[in-house]
């Protein structure tokens, strides 16, 4: 069975050091992105604003879905739906099969990952080079990425240094980040210069106008589109917003929630395949309409992947991406994969402390702290967790239904505390006790101490 | 000022093992003029249970909540995480208008004295250097005080209260308003992490030279507080009540 995030999350945190490494770098970034949000003085206005574009895009979808189908058909793109994951990893084999193409590059898409794309083609035998220097140092060190906008941010300078000089051939202990990151550009030129084809993810739909934008910080997207003769973007279906008036509030608010800057340094539109060119895109489900469906978790489809709720998540900074086991971690990660597989990841809805900063950062506003509580509920309700946990909660409610019991129950804790502190006290047994001590047990309760004398 | 029915709501864990933080938040409203009545059969709130997972468990707590609480003004406990639970999933069950009525007159104890008793000053001392913990279900579920992810003007209702004490030195870690840590069950069932971010806390404040750590939350301070005894510090924790009754 695969690991839960509290044993992963543990094994995370052995290497004390290193926490506190990747716990400080991405609480720089949420730094940044404070400094960056709070000087723009309608930020909370523009939260709002992108956040009601979305609700309204995602209660009409069906109407913008096909306006942005017919509009992009106009425009010379070639439109492809996917139910699923399967779908969509069938739909882009075809592309690069028609085509009769070897070389593919690709750029970020964390719908490509969440479909592992990336395996379906490895085994068809098409090998697809990932240009995002994140997601091209993991994919060399054959790991997933552990953020969707940092995607190496696990890793240090030394450690890809490493993976450099058996990869890619870079001078053994040279951890110069400008050497290792012109080694990378000289590595990844040769990939797009020869590339046939070219894989991009989506950042928002343009239903009035029938194009796409795509946002990237080292232009590597549009170096791919620009060169190969083929494009394929996969997009899901909640990247839609009803017009390009409604743009600009989601590139102010993307770029600065994600890194602080301003804006990305490439915001690229896609429009027209130039000729003698093609651009296909795959409108892809994959459990997106299912949340639609449910009041509670729709709001999670506003999500525009900028990555802020994982900054600022206390949990995720010091247990690290790969402790959550999916394709999307941290907190929104917690509340988008129950949906796609609530058995295997009935876990990460309660790898959170529930303390709501993902809900206040979040550009949509997406109220991702009180969708983890609800999933919660969801995960007791269909039995997800094993016996004892269920008999324990029963216990505990039925102690606290009754006063009379309680109170009992409460002496008896509190004599064993004082009298018998090794039946508790055992760190075998006991996971407060392993690193914390025991609160102190008084003698009296409060209510006792009230009784005897409260109504002097 | 007016006497009004105070109803003093003691969370279960502090009714057990930090008796003397419910003292000092009934002498301290008794102080302010408030009418206080003690509910004998109170027991829990029913959280532990809800943030588990396990709403549907709570019906027993709830109409024991709602007994306990029919017949007063307001409701106030020193516990922001409580109240929080109270206000957002008190169910209506079989009386809407107690429930209701007990939902929007639930207050923790810093935001009573600010908002409701509108306190200006208080007859308090307390001559230590204290490092304030912002309890996250208090600050950004209870509104207790600015947030910093939030582009919205500073304030802060315990900080404007711990302000009115003769003697106290108010120190705020760096990362002003990071959780402990505690997470209810959070801190059982994630271990690691739960440890490595109190540690984190209590580093900060250990740098500040701090005497106490307060907050408005007992939980929060209970895991920190263990911590700091198992690493023989001698940095001791306070619930705010506690403080702001000191003289």
């Amino acid at each position: 069975m695969k690991k839960k995030h509290a044993e992963l999350a543990e094994v995370f945190n052995a290497d004390e050091s290193m926490t506190d490494w990747h716990d400080e770098t991405l609480w720089w970034i949420r730094q940044k992105r404070d400094r960056s949000a709070h000087n723009i003085p309608e930020w909370e206005q523009l939260r709002q604003w992108a956040s009601d574009i979305k609700a309204h895009t995602l209660s009409n979808l069906d109407y913008y879905l096909e306006e942005f189908e017919r509009n992009a058909i106009a425009n010379g793109i070639k439109v492809h739906w996917a139910r699923d994951a399967a779908e969509h990893n069938a739909i882009i084999a075809g592309i690069i099969r028609e085509n009769g193409v070897s070389r593919v590059v690709k750029s970020k898409s964390m719908l490509t990952e969440e479909c592992h794309l990336n395996d379906h083609l490895k085994d068809l035998g098409i090998e697809v080079v990932d240009t995002d220097l994140g997601e091209r140092i993991v994919q060399l060190r054959d790991e997933p990425p552990s953020h969707i906008v940092l995607p190496a941010i696990h890793l240090k300078k030394e450690e890809v240094s490493k993976t450099f000089h058996q990869k890619l051939g870079t001078e053994l202990g040279n951890h110069d980040p400008v050497y290792l990151t012109s080694a990378a550009r000289d590595h990844l030129r040769e990939r797009f210069i020869e590339a046939e084809l070219a894989i991009t993810g989506v950042n928002f739909a343009v239903a009035n106008t029938g194009e796409f934008v795509v946002c990237t910080n080292e232009g590597n997207a549009d170096m791919g589109a620009h060169l190969a003769k083929v494009h394929i973007a996969a997009m899901g279906i909640e990247k839609l917003i009803p017009s390009q008036k409604h743009l600009g509030v989601f590139t102010r608010l993307l770029a600065r929630s994600a890194t602080g800057q301003p804006i990305t340094a490439y915001t690229s539109h896609f429009r027209t395949p130039a000729r003698g060119r093609a651009i296909h895109i795959v409108l892809v489900d994959n459990g997106r309409s299912r949340l639609l469906g449910q009041e509670d978790f729709r709001n999670s489809l506003k999500c525009i992947r900028c990555g802020a709720c994982f900054n600022t998540c206390p949990v995720y900074r010091r247990s690290g991406g790969h402790s959550y086991h999916t394709a999307i971690a941290g907190p929104i990660g917690s509340i988008l994969s129950p949906n796609l597989d609530l058995k295997a990841n009935a876990d990460l809805p309660f790898a959170s402390t529930l303390c709501g900063s993902c809900s206040n950062v979040c550009p949509v506003k997406i109220n991702i702290h009180e969708q983890l509580w609800k999933w919660r509920q969801v995960i007791a309700d269909k039995k997800q967790f094993g016996l004892f946990k269920r008999l324990s909660m029963r216990v505990t409610a039925t102690v606290l239904s009754s006063p009379f019991v309680y109170r009992i129950t409460g002496r008896m804790a509190r004599w064993v505390l004082r009298n018998w502190p090794a039946m508790i006290n055992r760190k075998s047994i006991n996971p407060w006790y392993k690193q914390r001590e025991m609160p102190e047990a008084p003698k009296e309760s409060f209510r006792e101490w009230y009784v005897k004398n409260g109504q002097l | 000022m007016p006497s009004m029915k105070v109803g003093l709501f003691v969370p279960c864990y502090i009714d057990q093992f930090y008796p003397q933080v419910a003292i000092a938040t009934l002498q301290l409203l008794q102080k302010l003029g408030c009418d206080v009545v003690v509910p004998l059969e109170q027991t829990c709130c029913g959280q532990p249970l809800a943030n588990s997972g396990f709403s549907k468990l709570t019906k027993g707590c709830e109409k024991n909540f709602v007994a306990n609480f029919a017949g007063v003004d307001y409701v106030v406990a020193p516990s922001g995480s409580c109240v929080l639970h109270i206000k957002e999933h008190l169910p209506d069950g079989k009386s809407p208008s107690l429930s209701t009525h007990i939902r929007s007159t639930i207050y923790e104890l810093t935001e009573f004295l600010t908002d409701v008793l509108k306190v200006e000053k208080l007859e308090a001392y307390f001559p230590y250097k204290v490092g304030f913990h912002n309890s996250c279900h208090g600050q950004r579920g209870l509104g207790l005080s600015s947030m910093t992810e939030l582009n919205m003007p500073g304030f802060s209702k315990p900080a404007m209260l711990l302000g009115m004490v003769d003697g106290i030195q108010v120190q705020l870690p760096e990362r002003q308003d990071e959780c402990c840590g505690f997470g209810g069950t959070f801190c059982v069932f994630e271990e690691a992490v739960s440890v490595k971010m109190g540690k984190d806390r209590i580093r900060e404040h250990q740098s500040n030279e701090v005497d106490v750590i307060t907050g408005c939350d007992v939980s929060c301070l209970m895991h920190l507080e263990g911590l700091l005894k198992r690493q023989g510090s001698k940095i001791r924790v306070m619930h705010i009540a506690e403080i702001l009754n000191c003289q």
